[in-house]
């Protein structure tokens, strides 16, 4: 489609727009991109206050770490052939090997594989090759880039990050299973009656989903911690304290998210148009069965960008998971608040520094697989009113 | 669908809601009336030091909790009518604010500190965030079609970091001598430091909230104007309308509904701020109604968790979004009202 020509722009007006977005880009990644240079910088630089000396690092580079001009170019090619490997051979990997219908669950595997595999070759394999050449090259092989992993190292092994990064994965994976299950079955019979009481539903949840978190936790903790004596009449001596539980967590997140989900649920089976369950229907289905035999092949999409906004709330979440879970199975962000109490040493900063690269990590992979997904759930809500 | 299957369909996202939503907040309506409090008694206790000659010994009365047989700190709880509010609300010390002419002195009160940061910035961030977004949107839709998928990329990273640590990466570029910090420094010729009192930090969290929620809106109006009538425009151009009178009496009333939405949804979202205070470790100068209850949740230094103020703080937060809610519900109820019939 061309522009009709009274629509066509000045220049001036071009250039303008142009360069807000360029400053926008800037501005929105600069502060990610930032945090990522500093985490693989030795303290002294990562603080420096010349921005020079944060992206070269010289004390890095004259404590012995450090990337030569051999290690960047070398690097460099890997890593091209690593992005044009995952923007061919993954996709059609992936679609070879997942089983039909559980595409979604092979891309997850596939990301994962994918990414545990680049970690590898990145930091382990190329590393253990290079280090050799660079000591034969002489002044080619001489670090000019101050570079060390020594931060990710400290977090993920002897802070034993990962134990944190595991309890992440269940509560995500729990509230993310948990609230599509629910969410799918409630969103389908919202979509599908036109009663006032479905109407009323849906006030209600839009009411539940403005409360401020803190008020629901304030309702949970004197129950949660006291519930072992509670329920002590009903389940005698098994009664668990739900207090740092990570399930009572899971079944928490799951009902705070119900009202979005039903809401966004809702709105993706309005649009599949009902005639198709009806014609099930009159075929001699009951509504379950129309459910599970016509509806659910098709409503995947929606399904997938509703599971990603869970998994968003369940793995951003700082103030259920604070408050509900003890030490011993925090998960990853409320553990980097643990930092900031022993945030006495510049080192200590830097690990805090990294563990925030960590966690932000696979969160830019969900973004670069699934930005279709996140925008047209963003947008769905919203259009269709 | 007749009731029982809507039932069958909706029961168990019903059930979640009910136990996890709504009897969590029966329980902190009653909890903010009640206290709970260990049980104390009087007793009095000698204390004995080896002295030079012989051993000095003094005896004092202690208040020491009660133990039960497990050595369990022995808890009553008794009905205390308003008292819990009383606590979060001082209204005395607001009294004699007013009394004595110092306005200000109001917002040393913890509560009326965080309502009125939490309202200013609901309110404020607002209008920025639409302006953002909705420029951004325009900006996109003129840009070659090539560049819109990588800006969409970029513009969705602020959105959907975990807000924590998005406001942590913000504020690492200004902590100490943090490099925008020295930049702004050597531009500005003034030592700056950025955490150490609470206009500057509320200018960050106003950048940080923009940040984080413009992409939202820059979506949203950006799949609104794909949507936008091409005739209605073109006759507009025809009639002599200028770019900005185009903007104006055409393009944002065809994305109206989209503005009210982002509103609504805005409302909500900021009216709970909290990362930004975790983030920036701003509780020393700026603190929100989200925060407040949080505080009262954390164990103190004794362990002790202020479940009774907290409820009281919970009360009055809810109250307050009700309130911010009940105009943009009643319009969704007037046009549910005016499409059913």
């Amino acid at each position: 489609m061309s522009t009709p020509k009274a629509l066509q722009q000045s220049t001036g007006l071009k250039l303008a727009s142009n360069g807000f977005l360029v400053l926008w880009c800037l501005v929105a990644a600069f502060p990610i991109f930032w945090i990522t240079v500093m985490s693989f910088k030795s303290p002294r630089d990562a603080f420096a206050d010349s921005p020079w000396a944060v992206l070269v690092g010289p004390v890095t580079r004259a404590q012995g770490n450090g990337l030569s001009i051999i290690d960047i170019i070398v690097g460099l090619v890997v890593l091209f052939f690593a992005l044009r490997w995952a923007f061919t051979r993954l996709p059609k990997m992936v679609v070879q090997y997942s089983p039909p219908g559980l595409i979604v669950l092979g891309w997850l595997v596939g990301a994962a594989v994918y990414a545990l595999a680049f970690i590898l070759v990145f930091f382990v394999a190329l590393p253990l090759v290079l280090g050799p050449i660079n000591s034969i090259l002489g002044p080619l092989g001489e670090p000019v880039l101050g570079l060390t992993t020594q931060h990710y190292e400290a977090v993920w092994g002897e802070n034993e990050f990962y134990r944190n990064f595991l309890n992440s994965m269940l509560v995500t994976a729990g509230v993310v299973t948990i609230s599509l299950t629910v969410g799918t079955l409630a969103g389908y019979g919202l979509a599908r009656s036109g009663s006032d009481l479905a109407f009323w539903l849906l006030i209600l949840a839009l009411i539940f989903r403005a409360l401020p978190h803190s008020v629901l936790v304030a309702g949970y903790l004197p129950w949660f911690i006291n519930s072992a004596e509670i329920l002590r009449p009903i389940f005698g001596e098994l009664s668990p304290t739900l207090y740092g539980q990570p399930w009572a967590v899971i079944a928490v997140l799951v009902s705070i998210n119900q009202p979005f989900t039903i809401w966004m649920l809702r709105s993706f089976f309005q649009n599949i148009p009902s005639e198709l369950d009806e014609a099930a229907r009159v075929d001699g289905c009951s509504h379950f069965q129309a459910f599970r035999r016509v509806i659910m092949p098709v409503m995947w999409p929606g399904v997938i960008t509703t599971g990603l906004f869970s998994f968003l709330l369940g793995y951003n979440d700082f103030l259920v998971t604070s408050l509900l879970l003890d030490a011993q199975n925090q998960t990853m962000v409320p553990a980097i608040a643990g930092y900031f109490n022993r945030e006495t040493t510049t080192t200590d900063q830097v690990e805090a520094v990294a563990a925030a690269v960590s966690i932000t990590a696979p969160l830019f992979l969900l973004v670069m697989v699934f930005q279709r997904q996140i925008v047209s759930g963003l947008t769905a809500g919203a259009v269709k009113g | 669908m007749n009731k029982k299957t809507f039932a069958a369909f909706v029961g168990p996202s019903v059930f979640m809601m009910f136990i996890f939503i709504a009897l969590p907040l029966v329980s902190v309506f009653f909890e903010s009336f009640k206290i709970t409090q260990p049980i104390v008694e009087q007793q009095e206790v000698e204390t004995c030091t080896p002295g030079f000659i012989g051993q000095t010994c003094v005896t004092e009365v202690k208040t020491v909790p009660v133990l039960d047989e497990n050595g369990k700190t022995v808890t009553q709880t008794e009905w205390v009518g308003l008292q819990s509010y009383r606590n979060v609300l001082q209204l005395d010390k607001v009294g004699d604010a007013i009394s004595s002419g110092n306005w200000g002195d109001i917002l040393q009160i913890d509560f009326w500190k965080a309502l009125r940061f939490t309202l200013m910035f609901t309110l404020l961030t607002l209008p920025l965030v639409l302006v953002v977004g909705l420029s951004l949107a325009l900006a996109v839709n003129n840009a070659v079609r090539a560049v819109r998928g990588p800006v969409i990329f970029i513009s969705l990273l602020p959105f959907i970091i975990t807000p924590v640590i998005g406001s942590l990466a913000i504020y690492w570029l200004f902590v100490g001598d943090g490099i925008l910090t020295s930049l702004l420094e050597r531009w500005t010729q003034t030592n700056i430091s950025m955490f150490a009192q609470a206009w500057t930090i509320e200018l960050l969290m106003y950048f940080f909230r923009v940040w984080n929620n413009a992409p939202f809106a820059f979506v949203i109006f950006y799949a609104g104007l794909q949507t936008v009538n091409m005739d209605t425009l073109e006759s507009a151009v025809i009639d002599g309308a200028s770019r900005w009178e185009r903007l104006r009496h055409v393009i944002i009333p065809h994305l109206m509904p989209l503005i009210i939405f982002i509103s609504i949804i805005h409302l909500m979202d900021v009216y709970r701020v909290f990362e930004e205070i975790v983030g920036f470790r701003s509780q020393a100068h700026v603190i929100s109604l989200q925060w407040l209850t949080y505080d009262f949740l954390v164990p103190d230094d004794a362990g002790n968790r202020a479940i009774s103020r907290a409820s009281a703080s919970a009360m009055l937060t809810m109250i307050g979004i009700v309130i911010l809610l009940i105009w943009p519900l009643r319009r969704t109820w007037l046009d549910h009202k005016g499409g059913a019939h």
